[in-house]
């Protein structure tokens, strides 16, 4: 009876999905229909000019190809879209959000969802694009921070966190944690982290955490008060001894990643990092950067994730959006996106997958002098669950951030 | 004040209804989840619960010291400064030489001056790199806690660098009024030094046109967001800033906590201004008690050198700090220890003219609506009460004055919500209007006082000869008093590009101006960009000045007693 | 020439006052302790630039030169407040948020010590002229004619050496104008300063009684006063 239930079930469902997918290829033509002469308001942090090109540019695409207007809101704090989603959702406005698709992931992602203010489940996965995405070998393209996506979400790049060094003042970089404490008891004052709660410092708390708990595991489940003090405990013992050997002794952070890459490139500090791998490339290839500069990793890997468009559910430019998260993700935006001198971000696509023309293009790529070859990137560590983030990020508060020791 | 008596006029009540209206019901806005009250997340029982979180968080004490110490330690060093060169060297050559350097810096924005200031002061900024290496040997920045540091000097040097040029065209304003020059004489013939004249004959007249900026100066400093962000500690940071964090944290329900912070913004900020009036207090009976002892003081030439040497370093550092941010535009790699830039680029310069045309223009639309109906506005009431001549509406005034005293963040997530239920948000009149509200005190505060001090006898005059109120006010009134209402439109146009989190909140990032892109572009590291964008938010409030400095000039080239006087 | 003279009195030695290069008046006088100079003029004669260079605040776009003696001292360089030369102006400008009496007590000098002393003395300048009892008063609630008397006893309290009066009695009305005249004279004489006094009504430099000289307002006379006296000469270019 179960087995025949079980049957039953597999084949309905393999029904469906025929179904739906040809019934993607009349809905996405409606999308696109729709989507002509909307107007589409993209929240996107607007702190690095690069990006912003980018943004523009494939903005004059989808208004040439599909007749959508796409205006970039350049913001300073993703989170600040989340508080106007919310504020919008406190007075009943359902529809004619100011919001129409937002670059988000992890904290803020998970936070619109549990309170309800993401457009329906499910549409990443409708855009024609999707078939390209490596959903296999990325896994982190449909669980942002463990939290599934549910495709309210569609992925856009791939992050990673690497490290960037002056190769002229520095011969070699620490290759581990321990490694890196040599070096900053060797050279005070020449290494620091962005203060948490930015995201930047954040993934370094998290990066040393997975560098120092025994048992990973835990990290994949929400945090448990109970435990919590004894799993972060060598953590924070790291960080006590980091800490008098930090820039300004630890008494001020940097704002965030810009800021330490302009701090390396001044020389205050020797090491910085940055979410893509690329950065150093681009910051090079723009002139903010020294060309001595070069990109390591930890041994053992380091942690990635991946960042994604979503839309508020009060949006009215929904099919708008789709169209652009949908270009977002073809082939000619997601080279382009890797190239160094445009951006510098790697593609969430399986490259091998593609279609020989398209494959070509990123096969043929020139990625920059400091950029390391995939094969030396090291393995991706998946990010702990999102309410680790404010749980490290208080626990950091207090013992740093307070002024109290 | 005198209590309002008979019923006020159309244009006091309905300035009164638009500042005072949305300013009130944004406080409620904060006040509800203070105290545990957001249906939307689910909250709807009322509760002290987010005052515990609040004061449970580590190092909140600290937060309010810093907040209330550096922001009254700034205003009263800022009045401290003007007051000292104003007493040691007004009327002289070196004071008009000053002036002409102060009133164009009043035009920089609070973000600008700091991210300037940041440019200079840092370990690896411009001065330490004119003397390095071979000064001081240093090939790499030193490793030194400037910028940022714990106490708050950094942050507040960086609000003193911006609230001096305030403080002093507020000065500047008061001064200019009848016989001043003759209480000077009166005070020397008397035997009082330059200085004992200011301080026992002259401020105590015209402290009371300065008091009120100075209250603006002290809740603006004990509530600043954006200076602190730039320049202030992190660790842990003033409670402004904080409870920005807070409130943009993804964890939506410490908006509560953020809320009852907004509330403590207020009563901390409320502290200040008490402080400030019993310290105020203070040194006036000490002041009345030396009015009699004789005492001349006629030896001030150091406590002069002092006044003439912090003013030159305020204006010093602010220009500097202008000049750095022009270099900043077309460096394309500056790097340490380079006094220049290793290489320079139009290119940036030139893309970002392109895509902040759109800003630049929405910005001036913004400044140049809020500032000319706040000046008309501002006209409208004073005209109706110098007709009327009915007593002055003291608790009117005291309303038009809110915005000033109050916050900006303890009403401004209220004010959100207000213009979201009115379905306004995301428009340019919404933002328009949201500006007005921080506009119009600024503009009422720059023009009353002309206002008041013109001589009645040219209207009864005009009158006589059986001129209506109309063209009494338009040929005889405006025209005399030209030169004010351009000033006061500046001001007002300066005010309206400074508002950053106004636009925003209410813009719903669909009103773009430069301050929302330069905040947006600053929060990366590329300096050549920030510098460009705070140069764009400056160049609107600049041009203002300047035209109303010339614009006087020229239509009254052949009129000598409309001229300023020297 | 010599830094200092051997006489007493207000000697003004070929003072010349210019506007941007251009000459506004000369003038060489000596005026002995106890008399009194008027000059009289139309107004934009130069009468009030002249007192302000005699008393030190002569404005940044006027220039001067020449020297002033005060009982044989230069006062030429010294800044106003110490030439000890008591000023009256149009209007009598008492301080606007003092009392009367403190208008008073803080003209007194300081090494004079101890409050009841000192207000004993602004109380007898107040009876001197006819004021008593209006010590808490304020300023404002006066007549023109008694702040004017306040104005003076303020102006002798801080005891100067010589006194200068800008028109200070054109704001009185004719009756109170002769009464206020003759005591700010007598209390003038009886101190013993010389007096420079500025004004364009005949009436004042009669009720002088000491030389009067006349501002000439035309721009193109050039060089010559009207009246020449022995030790006086002053010329409006």
């Amino acid at each position: 009876m179960n087995r025949l239930l079980a049957a039953g079930t597999g084949i309905f469902a393999m029904l469906l999905a025929t179904f739906s997918v040809n019934a993607q290829g009349q809905d996405w033509q409606t999308i696109l229909d729709d989507a002509k002469g909307e107007t589409v308001y993209f929240h996107a942090w607007g702190g690095e000019p690069r990006i912003n090109a980018y943004i523009q540019w494939a903005a004059r695409e989808v208004e040439r190809d599909y007749g959508v207007r796409v205006v970039h809101v350049k913001i300073s704090d993703t989170a600040s879209v989340v508080s106007q989603v919310l504020a919008e959702k406190s007075v009943g406005k359902a529809t004619g959000g100011a919001v129409d698709l937002i670059w988000i992931n992890g904290e803020n992602f998970a936070s619109m969802k549990t309170n309800g203010l993401l457009a329906a489940p499910g549409w990443a996965q409708t855009l024609p694009n999707w078939q390209y995405v490596d959903v296999e070998n990325k896994p982190t393209v449909v669980v942002d921070f463990t939290v599934p996506t549910d495709g309210q979400e569609s992925p856009w790049g791939m992050a990673k966190l690497v490290f960037m060094y002056d190769s002229a003042r520095l011969d070699t970089p620490p290759s581990t944690l321990r490694e890196l404490m040599d070096f900053a008891r060797d050279n005070p004052g020449r290494f620091s982290y962005p203060q948490p709660p930015n995201f930047y410092g954040t993934t370094f708390l998290k990066q040393a955490l997975v560098n120092t708990v025994p048992d990973k595991t835990v990290l994949s489940e929400p945090v448990d008060d109970a435990g919590f003090d004894e799993i972060v405990a060598p953590l924070f013992a790291y960080l006590d001894e980091l800490h008098p050997h930090l820039w300004r002794k630890g008494r001020a952070f940097p704002k965030n990643a810009a800021d330490m890459r302009q701090l390396l490139a001044d020389g205050e500090l020797d090491i910085a990092f940055s979410f893509n791998p690329g950065d150093a490339s681009g910051a090079i290839a723009n002139g903010e950067l020294p060309d001595s500069v070069r990109t390591f990793v930890f041994d053992g890997g380091t942690i990635g994730n991946t960042h994604f468009v979503a839309i508020p559910f009060n949006s009215s430019n929904q099919a708008g959006a789709k169209v652009y998260a949908n270009f977002l993700l073809s082939p000619m935006a997601q080279t382009r996106k890797q190239e160094p001198e445009i951006w510098g971000d790697p593609t969430v696509l399986n490259v091998d997958a593609l279609p020989a023309n398209e494959r070509s293009l990123f096969t043929s790529q020139d990625l920059g002098p400091a950029i390391l070859a995939p094969e030396d990137l090291g393995p991706v560590l998946p990010e702990p669950h999102p309410s680790w983030v404010s749980a490290l990020e208080e626990a950091w508060t207090e013992r740093y951030g307070s002024g109290s020791e | 004040m005198p209590k309002s008596t008979g019923r006020p006029d159309i244009a006091t009540v309905l300035v009164t209804i638009l500042l005072a209206g949305p300013v009130l019901a944004g406080l409620a806005g904060t006040i509800l989840p203070a105290f545990g009250y957001l249906p939307v997340l689910g909250y709807r029982t009322f509760s002290i619960e987010p005052f515990r979180a609040l004061f449970n968080m580590p190092g909140i004490q600290i937060s309010i010291l810093l907040s209330f110490g550096t922001g009254l330690v700034a205003s009263i060093l800022s009045l401290a400064i003007v007051l000292l060169f104003t007493a040691g060297w007004s009327g002289t050559r070196t004071f008009v030489r000053l002036t002409r350097f102060l009133s164009p810096l009043l035009s920089v924005p609070h973000a600008a001056a700091a991210i300037g200031l940041a440019f200079l002061i840092a370990p690896s900024g411009f001065l330490v790199r004119l003397l390095s290496p071979w000064a001081t040997g240093w090939t790499r920045p030193p490793d030194l806690l400037i910028l940022n540091d714990q106490a708050g000097i950094a942050m507040t040097l960086g609000l003193v660098a911006k609230e001096v040029p305030f403080l002093f065209l507020m000065t500047l304003a008061a001064l200019n009024r009848p016989h001043i020059r003759d209480f000077y004489k009166s005070g020397a013939s008397l035997g009082y030094g330059r200085m004992s004249t200011f301080i026992k004959v002259i401020l105590p007249q015209i402290y009371p046109l300065i008091r009120l900026p100075m209250l603006a100066v002290i809740a603006y400093a004990t509530s600043v967001v954006d200076v602190a962000h730039l320049l202030g500690p992190t660790t842990p940071p003033p409670l402004a800033p904080r409870l920005i964090g807070w409130m943009n944290d993804p964890d939506l329900s410490k908006r509560l906590m953020a809320s009852a912070g907004a509330l403590l913004q207020l009563f901390v900020s409320g502290v200040s201004l008490i402080v400030y009036l019993l310290l105020e207090r203070g040194v006036t009976l000490w002041l009345k008690s030396r009015f009699e002892s004789g005492h001349r003081r006629r030896q001030d030439a150091a406590a002069r050198q002092a006044g003439l040497w912090a003013m030159s370093i305020v204006v010093a550092l602010m220009t500097v700090s202008i000049v750095l941010l022009v270099v900043w535009t077309t460096a394309k790699s500056w790097w340490f220890p380079d006094v220049l830039p290793q290489r320079w680029s139009l290119a940036r310069m030139m893309d970002s003219f392109g895509t902040g045309g759109p800003a630049l223009l929405a910005t001036l639309l913004l400044a140049i609506s809020a500032a000319g109906i706040a000046t008309a506005l501002t006209l409208w009431v004073l005209e109706g009460r110098g007709f009327r001549k009915k007593p002055r509406h003291g608790w009117l005034n005291t309303y038009i004055f809110l915005p000033l005293l109050l916050p900006q963040i303890s009403f401004l997530f209220g004010l959100q919500t207000l213009f979201l239920g009115a379905d306004l948000s995301g428009t340019m009149e919404a933002v328009l209007l949201a500006h007005l509200i921080f506009v119009f005190p600024y503009a009422f505060l720059a023009l009353s006082d002309p206002w008041n001090r013109l001589d009645p006898q040219y209207a009864k005059a005009a009158a006589s000869i059986g001129a209506s109120r109309a063209r009494i006010f338009w040929q005889v009134q405006l025209p005399l008093l030209l030169r004010p209402v351009l000033v006061t439109f500046a001001v007002a146009a300066a005010v309206s590009v400074g508002q950053y989190l106004p636009t925003l909140m209410i813009g719903a990032g669909r009103v773009v101006t430069v301050t929302t892109e330069s905040v947006a572009l600053a929060s990366g590291g590329n300096r050549q960009v920030a510098a460009l964008y705070a140069l764009l938010q400056l160049v609107i409030p600049l041009s203002g000045f300047v035209l109303a400095a010339l614009l006087p000039s020229l239509v009254f080239r052949n009129r000598a007693a409309m001229r300023l006087e020297r | 020439m010599p830094e200092a003279l051997d006489r007493a009195g207000l000697t003004l030695e070929a003072v010349s006052i210019h506007v941007d290069g251009a000459p506004l008046l000369d003038i060489d006088c000596h005026i002995p302790p106890g008399n009194i100079l008027t000059i009289m003029g139309e107004s934009g004669s130069g009468k009030s630039s002249l007192l302000d260079f005699i008393a030190g605040f002569l404005k940044p776009a006027l220039h001067a030169e020449g020297r002033i003696f005060l009982n044989g001292k230069n006062l030429t360089d010294l800044p106003a407040q110490e030439r000890h030369i008591g000023l009256m102006f149009q209007s009598p400008l008492l301080f606007p948020h003092m009392s009367v009496m403190q208008n008073l007590m803080f003209a007194i000098p300081a090494r004079v010590r101890g409050r009841q002393h000192r207000k004993e003395i602004a109380r007898q300048a107040l009876e001197d002229v006819g004021l008593n009892g209006f010590g808490d008063r304020d300023p404002a609630t006066l007549s023109g004619g008694q702040q004017t008397r306040v104005a003076l006893m303020r102006t002798l309290l801080a005891q100067p050496m010589a006194l200068l009066l800008d028109e200070p009695f054109s704001s009185l009305d004719q009756a109170r104008r002769a009464e206020v005249r003759e005591l700010v004279f007598c209390q003038a004489r009886k101190n013993d300063l010389p007096v420079l006094l500025v004004t364009h009504d005949e009436e004042d430099a009669l009720a002088a009684g000491g030389l009067v000289h006349f501002l000439d307002n035309h721009k193109n006379n050039n060089g010559c006063s009207k009246v020449q006296q022995p030790q006086i000469s002053i010329a409006k270019r």
